[in-house]
């Protein structure tokens, strides 16, 4: 906590062109929005050096080689931007429920069941030209893994079951349910040492943006993430959909349909989620495995958390902790850590942003002279 | 008979020897929740503290040779986990779902970082007692090998509901649980009691881990817990705060997720892994039963965040 407050110090002086107070007046919120969670996370980054440094290994090292298996090279910034595909994805699907007051953690089951469902109707459409299987291969993630989460908010809205446990129980739902089909009824072949769908053929694949090895992916990650603001914050569905978050009680009686708003939000939300299993699996593997449940639902909800569940900023926050998830391969080759410790370092960084939650409002400076 | 088969009857015997063995994990977190449920806040990260607790009491137990110290590391891992959640919480503006979030993936993560050297060797593991010494049938015999924790767990469920009843502790805890403000007025930190309370509740979360490493399977590996933490949670939720329900709850839960591994001990193995995810469908079937969107749970302590 000591080095977090040091910190944001350290940023007041270089950032915060504190001499006109009227800027401040104006932009203080936007600065606290970026300097808080910057500061949590320069914290976080303290205390997981001295986590590391704990066994034997240089901090330093440990700074220079995440940020040079993350944006060193052109080589590194093509990693980061693959994992960044399906974090900004699967983070919608937090943020998008948070809007309305929801704590949607099931991302990583739509992003299966989203999975399961594009690599159905790939096997399906075979022979069909490449763009129908691949329309109808993204209109399938959407729609199984927008159904998934839209469960988990319907039994919010009309029995009242926590939504936050159950999505984390469609988790393990979901995971059951792939295994089950790729074991039996999907099962090819061919496949004997790892279970797996037959693959969905290699015209069928997206492919990468030309000039990189980055999958188009990222392309439909950002334009989510931008459809999902312009949504929220300049529409009159975004509208509705804050007031309900903010009031449920007022939002009914000015005669908003709260039913339908987080029924329409969830399954946008898991849509997102569904989209990133598709990718993953038209962009990556070509197939349905086990190996799809590598933790990108559980990594988008920390980027929601730290992206202060604003659509935009989760862009960079994704790219940000695509990074942190590219450099542990180096970390694990180089300094001998564990794979683990790419997730001890994303655990230290969503408590840290949580405990910082509690600075907003409170750092004299950016409250400007009233 | 004589060859010791025993033909179907073994599923349901495997089911009720699962119950007995699968069950202690579930009775641990849920009673651990229960208390912290009960002093108003929600601990979500007993996932996280149930996977830490396992591999804390594996190293231990595998360094001291002593899997009775395992069990005890576990229970102060868990407490420091608690202490860890409830420091957080007790800064202004803080969520306690969020943090209980955080902590799950920090558990995991961290568990798994500091378990890599654990998972080849082997700990010693924690004894079971014989109960089932009167029977010839191997499968009774194995049913009824009952570990003393599971002892302690089904001992400690009405000693809590007593306490919560008759007790000093028992009632500033639930008086912090309905109304912050009236144990604020009799001069309790309320802030104190919560932290005291999540750290109980992370201490018998991390006993409940160390059965998991130390007796059933028996050994640390990554996939050791998927969801047991977050079903005992819920888990609560069904037994309506009440650590008696938590008992026959977490009973049921066992058998439910000894199916699985039952069914396919007679040889039905097509849906194995639908019968494993037994417990999760389960919790959500209760869940929808028992929770309505027009009034909150009878014995929900109303300062609970998620049933607000």
């Amino acid at each position: 906590m000591t080095t977090e407050a040091a910190d944001s110090t350290d940023a007041v002086g270089t950032v915060a062109p504190a001499a006109d107070p009227g800027f401040l007046q104006r932009h203080g919120g936007t600065i606290e929005y970026v300097l808080i969670p910057g500061a949590a996370l320069v914290g976080a980054l303290a205390v997981f050096g001295i986590f590391v440094a704990m066994f034997g290994k240089n901090p330093l090292d440990l700074y220079f080689y995440m940020y040079y298996g993350a944006f060193g090279t052109w080589f590194s910034w093509q990693n980061t931007l693959t994992r960044a595909a399906p974090l900004i994805l699967t983070a919608l699907c937090t943020a998008l429920p948070a809007q309305l007051g929801m704590v949607i953690i099931g991302g990583e089951g739509a992003l299966l069941i989203g999975a399961l469902s594009a690599t159905s109707a790939a096997l399906a459409l075979q022979g069909m030209p490449p763009l129908v299987v691949q329309i109808a291969m993204v209109c399938a993630g959407v729609i199984g893994g927008g159904l998934w989460i839209m469960l988990a908010g319907g039994l919010r809205q009309y029995r009242g079951v926590n939504e936050t446990i159950s999505s984390l129980l469609l988790v393990y739902i979901a995971l059951a349910i792939l295994n089950h089909l790729v074991e039996g009824l999907m099962r090819d072949p061919a496949s004997l040492n790892k279970p797996s769908t037959r693959e969905i053929g290699a015209a069928n694949m997206i492919g990468s943006i030309p000039g990189t090895d980055v999958h188009w992916g990222l392309v439909f990650g950002l334009v989510a993430a931008i459809a999902s603001y312009i949504l929220i914050y300049h529409t009159v569905f975004g509208f509705a959909a804050r007031v309900a978050g903010g009031n449920i009680r007022a939002a009914k009686i000015v005669g908003l349909g709260v039913d339908k708003l987080i029924l329409t939000v969830c399954f946008l939300a898991g849509g997102a989620a569904g989209l990133a299993g598709m990718v993953e699996v038209a962009a990556v593997q070509g197939r349905t495995n086990a190996n799809l449940a590598a933790g990108y639902g559980f990594t988008g909800i920390l980027v929601a958390f730290l992206a202060r569940q604003n659509p935009l900023a989760i862009i960079p926050v994704a790219i940000l902790l695509g990074g942190i998830s590219a450099s542990g391969g180096l970390l694990q080759r180089r300094l001998g850590l564990p794979d683990a410790s790419v997730l001890v370092l994303q655990g230290i960084i969503f408590v840290f942003v949580l405990a910082s939650d509690a600075l907003y409002g409170r750092i004299g400076f950016l409250k400007g002279k009233s | 008979m004589a060859d010791g088969s025993i033909g179907l009857w073994t599923v349901p015997l495997a089911v009720l020897g699962g119950a007995i063995r699968v069950s202690t994990p579930f009775l641990f977190v849920s009673l651990g929740e229960c208390i912290t449920e009960r002093a108003g806040r929600i601990n979500l990260g007993l996932e996280g503290t149930l996977v830490m607790g396992a591999m804390s009491a594996y190293g231990i137990s595998y360094l001291t040779g002593s899997p009775w110290l395992g069990v005890l590391a576990a229970g102060i891992t868990g407490a420091l986990l608690g202490a860890l959640h409830a420091g957080i919480c007790s800064l202004p503006r803080v969520n306690d779902v969020a943090v209980g979030i955080a902590l799950m993936l920090f558990g995991t993560g961290l568990a798994f970082y500091l378990g890599k050297p654990l998972i080849e060797p082997t700990a010693p593991r924690l004894p079971a007692v014989d109960f089932g010494w009167w029977s010839d049938i191997p499968q009774v015999q194995a049913a009824l090998r009952i570990n003393v924790l599971f002892l302690i767990g089904v001992a400690l469920a009405p000693i809590l509901y007593w306490a919560f009843r008759t007790t000093r502790w028992g009632l500033l805890i639930r008086t912090a649980g309905e109304s912050a403000d009236a144990a604020r007025a009799m001069g309790h930190s309320v802030l104190l009691i919560r932290l005291r309370a999540t750290m109980a509740g992370g201490f018998l979360a991390g006993i409940g881990g160390s059965f998991l490493s130390l007796f059933y399977p028996g050994s640390w590996n990554e996939g050791l817990s998927s969801g047991q933490g977050i079903t005992a949670v819920a888990l609560v939720i069904f037994a309506r705060w009440d650590p008696l329900l938590c008992l026959w709850a977490s009973l049921a839960f066992g058998g439910a997720a000894a199916l699985g591994p039952a069914l396919q001990s007679v040889g039905v193995t097509s849906g194995y892994h639908l019968f494993n995810a037994a417990p999760y469908i389960l919790t959500l079937a209760i869940m929808i039963i028992t929770c309505s969107p027009k009034r909150t749970l009878t014995g929900a302590p109303a300062e609970l965040s998620i049933t607000r």
